[in-house]
This record gives structure tokens, sequence and C-alpha cells, in this order.
């Protein structure tokens, strides 16, 4: 899917400072070096499974599915990953790469503080040191997490420049890096940014549609009909799609924050609200003004509170292979609240937002029909939150 | 060509950097007119950017503060067809990639032309993206600057044989803003730009003192200020103008 210079179809690129440019070349070249390395590949999947807990089950949600009363509906449960989110598969990664590299410090930037916490686990895994920005209003949204980290070893650092999340976050750890290259790796948490990372971190991530499609394979004796993951920067969506993408009979369906509602401003809906630009890095789509300012955005879930889309996702859009819906607050705290009901599990309130889109479809799709959602993390971290939306202040 | 070469021709080049906007155009024109005035060389116009990767706090802020008082794109175009009633040495406009991008890059770039822009320098647009931007930039005669890093070891005469204007060399490791010191071995490359280049080197990032001016200026043909210039903007507000113009005097001064 990728070309040498890191495009998707018109997407992707190396918009960056020249300060960066050979950081960025010395990391592709290792990635190149690494990826077909199998002594590299033998530790990376040692830690996947003894470490991080895969493969990944995928797990059929009976219940869920009757109450519905269409189509088949099967979790694919990254929220079951040691830190609990997807997250883990890209830092372990890049964690081991950066190290092959020499560099002895990661720093990294984080939304819902998932990526922040898989890091600071693999740093200290590994005897590296850590670094994570966080945007100060995300660090009082996720404060748990905060801890988590502290407690990992890392050190937090909150964002206060404008508007004090995600973006802001991914702003500064690119400034930091700038300014601090020679032992340092910047481990990137989703598909996005300049080239190599879009395709570094899908290729870790892919390994949940390469285990999603066997195991349903296997259970099924078929393919499914469509595949469902949220999409923020969209790395758990990209993962979930990659080993699909070949199989035309298979719907890719992305879940953008729409927020409040995508005729709002308050809204995190990249594809169905953003047009073409230039941002950290990458030629993607963006949430953007008239002149190109960056839109404040907004969603319940920090972990899509970014303006931006990976530019794989953006080309998936072009051709026509994936789809994207927009998906509210509100339906997205109805499926929070719906799957902890019905199934015992809580999700993140980011998957939430594909668990949500699969509730619309599945009733209107036939009963041999297939759906795999991915749970991209467990909703522990959101229960606060999601008490306080309900109107409920809990104190810990 | 542009008349870029010009800023090079009074000695050593003071490029003073202003952020378009903060706190208001009057005062953005004002402070061009009293660095023209005081020997400034050249002027680089920053485009306020909400999201500015390679800013330091200083540039940061004054773009935001920009960007919340109203100021636009077209604005700035405004703006700078006043300046160049009277304004007759080099400018350039200093911004990031999706300003350009988002108005269009033609549209911008023959703006940047009819109006009396001289050149652009955009920070997020290293060598290899650089063709989204340069045929326009050929097309209208607007300088596309290019920039070299402390780290860009085995790439300088790559981007110097490319270079328009002027080639602009980042002192240091990170994003603007004043510096105690600086310590990367920039006459190495300078040397490694004159082996490839007769253009013209100007040394930016972490200059905000006469004598960090002066030492720069031994090592190259000009030096490029920014954040001190901007410091003064945020100290002294609608009154920055006669506090930039005797700044930009004691700079020039101290580099002649």
């Amino acid at each position: 899917m990728t070309n040498p210079n890191g495009r998707f179809g018109i997407h992707g690129g190396q918009y960056i400072p020249e300060t960066l440019m050979n950081a960025v070349i010395e990391l592709e070249e290792a990635y190149d070096h690494y990826k077909d390395d199998p002594d590299f590949n033998r530790e990376l999947t040692a830690l996947f499974n003894d470490y991080a807990g895969r493969p990944s089950r995928l797990y059929f949600a009976e219940k869920m599915t009757r109450d519905l009363g269409g189509a088949k509906i099967y979790f694919k449960r990254e929220d079951l990953n040691h830190t609990g989110a997807h997250k883990i598969n890209n830092v372990l990664g890049q964690a081991l790469l950066a190290k092959k590299m020499g560099k002895t410090r990661l720093i990294a930037e984080t939304g819902a503080g998932q990526h922040g916490v898989a890091t600071a686990t693999a740093a200290a895994l590994m005897g590296m040191e850590c670094v994570v920005f966080m945007g100060k209003e995300d660090t009082i949204r996720q404060a748990l997490n905060v801890y988590r980290m502290r407690l990992l070893g890392a050190q937090v650092i909150p964002v206060t420049t404008g508007t004090a999340t995600l973006k802001d976050a991914v702003s500064e750890a690119m400034r930091e890096w700038t300014g601090r290259i020679e032992d340092t790796h910047y481990c990137l948490g989703s598909v996005m940014g300049p080239h190599p990372f879009p395709t570094i971190v899908r290729d870790f991530q892919a390994v949940i549609s390469k285990e999603a499609r066997a195991q349903i394979l296997e259970k099924e004796g078929r393919l499914p009909d469509a595949v469902l993951a949220c999409v923020g920067g969209g790395s758990n969506a990209i993962g979930s799609f990659y080993h699909f993408i070949p199989d035309e009979s298979v719907r890719l369906i992305g879940c953008e924050a729409a927020g409040r509602g995508i005729d709002t401003f308050e809204t995190a809906a990249t594809i169905a609200t953003g047009r073409l630009g230039i941002f950290h890095g990458m030629k993607s789509y963006f949430c953007q003004d008239e002149y190109g300012q960056i839109a404040p955005v907004y969603s319940i879930s920090a972990g899509l509170d970014y303006p931006g889309v990976g530019p794989e996702h953006a080309h998936l859009y072009d051709i026509g292979r994936a789809q994207y819906v927009a998906v509210t607050d509100d339906e997205a705290v109805d499926a929070f609240e719906y799957l902890s009901r019905t199934e015992g599990i809580i999700p993140a309130i980011e998957s939430a937002h594909a668990v949500a889109h699969a509730m619309k479809i599945a009733p209107d799709m036939d009963r041999d029909q297939i759906l795999i959602v991915t749970l991209s993390g467990r909703g522990d971290k959101d229960c606060a939150a999601i008490a306080r939306y309900r109107g409920e202040d809990l104190h810990e | 060509m542009s008349k870029i070469h010009q800023a090079f021709e009074n000695g050593k080049a003071f490029i003073a950097f202003i952020t378009c906007g903060y706190p208001d155009l009057e005062t953005t024109m004002a402070c061009v007119r009293e660095a023209q005035k005081s020997g400034a060389d050249l002027i680089e116009l920053g485009i306020p950017f909400s999201d500015p990767t390679a800013e330091g706090p200083v540039i940061q802020e004054a773009s935001l503060r920009a960007l919340q008082g109203g100021v636009t794109t077209d604005k700035i175009f405004d703006m700078v067809r006043d300046l160049r009633k009277d304004v007759t040495i080099p400018m350039v406009f200093m911004t990031y990639a999706n300003v350009v991008y988002s108005y269009g890059a033609e549209r911008f770039i023959s703006a940047c032309r009819e109006i009396g822009i001289d050149g652009l320098i955009l920070p997020d647009i290293p060598f290899e993206e650089k063709e989204e931007f340069l045929p326009f930039c050929r097309a209208h005669g607007v300088d596309l600057i290019s920039m070299v890093a402390p780290t860009s070891r085995g790439r300088i005469s790559m981007i110097a044989r490319e270079a328009e204007g002027f080639l602009y060399l980042v002192s240091s490791l990170g994003v603007t803003g004043t510096r105690e010191s600086i310590t990367t071995d920039l006459s190495a490359i300078v040397q490694a730009v004159r082996e490839t280049t007769d253009l013209p080197v100007a040394i930016g990032f972490g200059i905000s003192r006469p004598d960090q001016a002066r030492e720069m200026a031994s090592l190259a043909d000009g030096v490029i200020v920014g954040s001190a210039i901007v410091r003064l903007l945020a100290e002294y507000g609608k009154e920055a103008p006669a506090h930039v113009g005797a700044y930009v005097r004691s700079m020039k001064e101290a580099i002649r």
C-alpha cells in the first residue's frame, strides 16, 4: 500500500523540519533492516505472546447478537492485552526497534493515556528512560492513567499550549524530538506523522487482523461481512483492516468521533468534516478553518480527540475501500453502557464508538452475516468520566 | 531571481522576524518601518499558524494571540500592500505548509509576487517535499528558502545545490527561542555549503544579543533574529516599534 516515498495515494509524505530528516531516514533504514530479520521477529513474537498476552481472543457475543436480532457479532478483544489496549502492540515493536538502534530514551504523546501507559510499560521492561507528553486537559480527564505512567517510572509532562489536548501533545513531542535526537526515539502512538511512522505502526498493529482473519475462518469457515473499528489517528482500525483489505467482500468501516454532532463545531470527525491539508508531518484530511488553521476538535473520548486521520485511512477513503461513519458522544455512551450490561464487558469509550455503529447496522443484517468489531481497549479508565456525563460525581 | 540578494549587499545582513498581527497589524507595520529605518536588511513576516511545531514558547504565544485577534492570510496580504508603498528592503513570508496549501499554493504564491513578497520560508517543508510548492515559486519568481540544520550531515550539498535566495542555517537543535550559547560547529556547515553554492548563508535560532550576533555574523553572511524581537512586542505591545528600532540598530551595529 505504500510507495518508497511513504505515500498512500496522494497522502502521507514527510513534512517535517530539516532537523528531523536524518532521524526519520535512519528510522526507515533500521526498520527496513529489522522487519524481516528472524531474530527481531522472534523476540517481538515472544513479547507479544508471553508479555502482552497475545493472540487476543475473538469472542462471539451471543447475547448481544440475540438481543439485536441480526448479524452475528464477534469482538476482537484487544482490551484483554496487557495494559488494556491495542497500543501495546505498536509500542513493543517500536521500543524493540529503538533499542536495536541504540536509543536509550523513549518519548511519546498520549491522549487518553493508553499509549502513554503502554510506552511507559515498554520502557520499564526494556530499561529505557521515558517521557510522555499529555494535554493538560487530558491529564484531568484521565488522572488514573497519569498515575499509572508515573508508577511505571515515566515522567509525564502536561502540555498547556493550544487546546491542551492530543494534537498539542503531538506538537510538543515533535518539538522535544527536534531538540534531542541522538539518544531519543519518538514512539509515535498512531498511524500518523511523517513516513515511516504510518507504515511502521500499521505493520505492528496488523497482528490484529492477521489473527482475526484466521480466527474467524476457524470458527465460521468464512470471512466476515464487515470489520468495524474506531478511528482517531486510526491505528487499531488499520490494524483491524489490514489483512482484510484484499478480501473485497469484507466491508471495512471506520467509526469516527462526531462529538456533539458533525453539524456542530464540537466534533472530531475528520473524514466527515475535514479537508485535505498538511500537518504533523503528513498530507491527509484535517479539521481546519478556511485559512488552514487547525480546528479545535472535541469528543468525549480523549483518544479520538484529534483533528486529523492517518494517511492510509485517507487513501482507503479516497479509493472507496473503506467507509467512515461518525458516531456521537451520546451514541458512544449508550453503547458503553449497553455492552457492560449485555455482555459484561466494559469497553473503552473509544471502542464504544465502533460498538455503537455495530448496534446500528446489525439489526438490519441477516442472521447468517458476520460482523467483527475491534474492542481496542477496556473502559476502566473511563468510568469516572462517563459517570460525570450521566450527572454522577464519583470520588475514589 | 528575486531581490533577496540585495539584503546581502550592505555588509553582513540583519534579518528581522516579526509575527504579523501581534498585538495588531498596525503595530506590525510600524515595527517593519522602524526596522527598515534602523538598518534591517530583510524582513521575515510570520503568518501565524495555530500549531507552529518549529517554534518555541515566545513565538507560539505570539501566533496564538495574533490569531485570537482575528488576523488572517488575506489581512496580512493587505498589510503588505500598504507596507510596499514605502518599504523597499526584501521581505519574505515565514509560515507553515498548511497555511499555503489550504489557501491554494498557486493562489498564495502568485499573490506573494503581486504584493511584493520575495521569498517563502516553510520550516515543515524539507528538501524531499519541496516539489509541493517549488513549481509555483519558480513560475512567480518567489524564492523558496531552504534550511540546513546541525543534523543535516550528508544532505548539505544536496540542499545547497538547489537552494534559492539564501540558505537558512539553523544554529542549534530544537525550536526557535533565545539561547545562552550556541555550541554547534557552524563553520564546518558553512564551509560545506560554500563548496556547493555562492548563495549567502544566514544563521538563525537562538540569537538575541549583539555579541552572539557578531560571532555568528563572523561565520556567515547574516543573522536572523525572531524570538528576541517578538519578546519586545510581548513586553511593550503597541509601544514596541521604537524599542524594535533601537534593538535592530544595536544588532546591525554589532555585525556591520
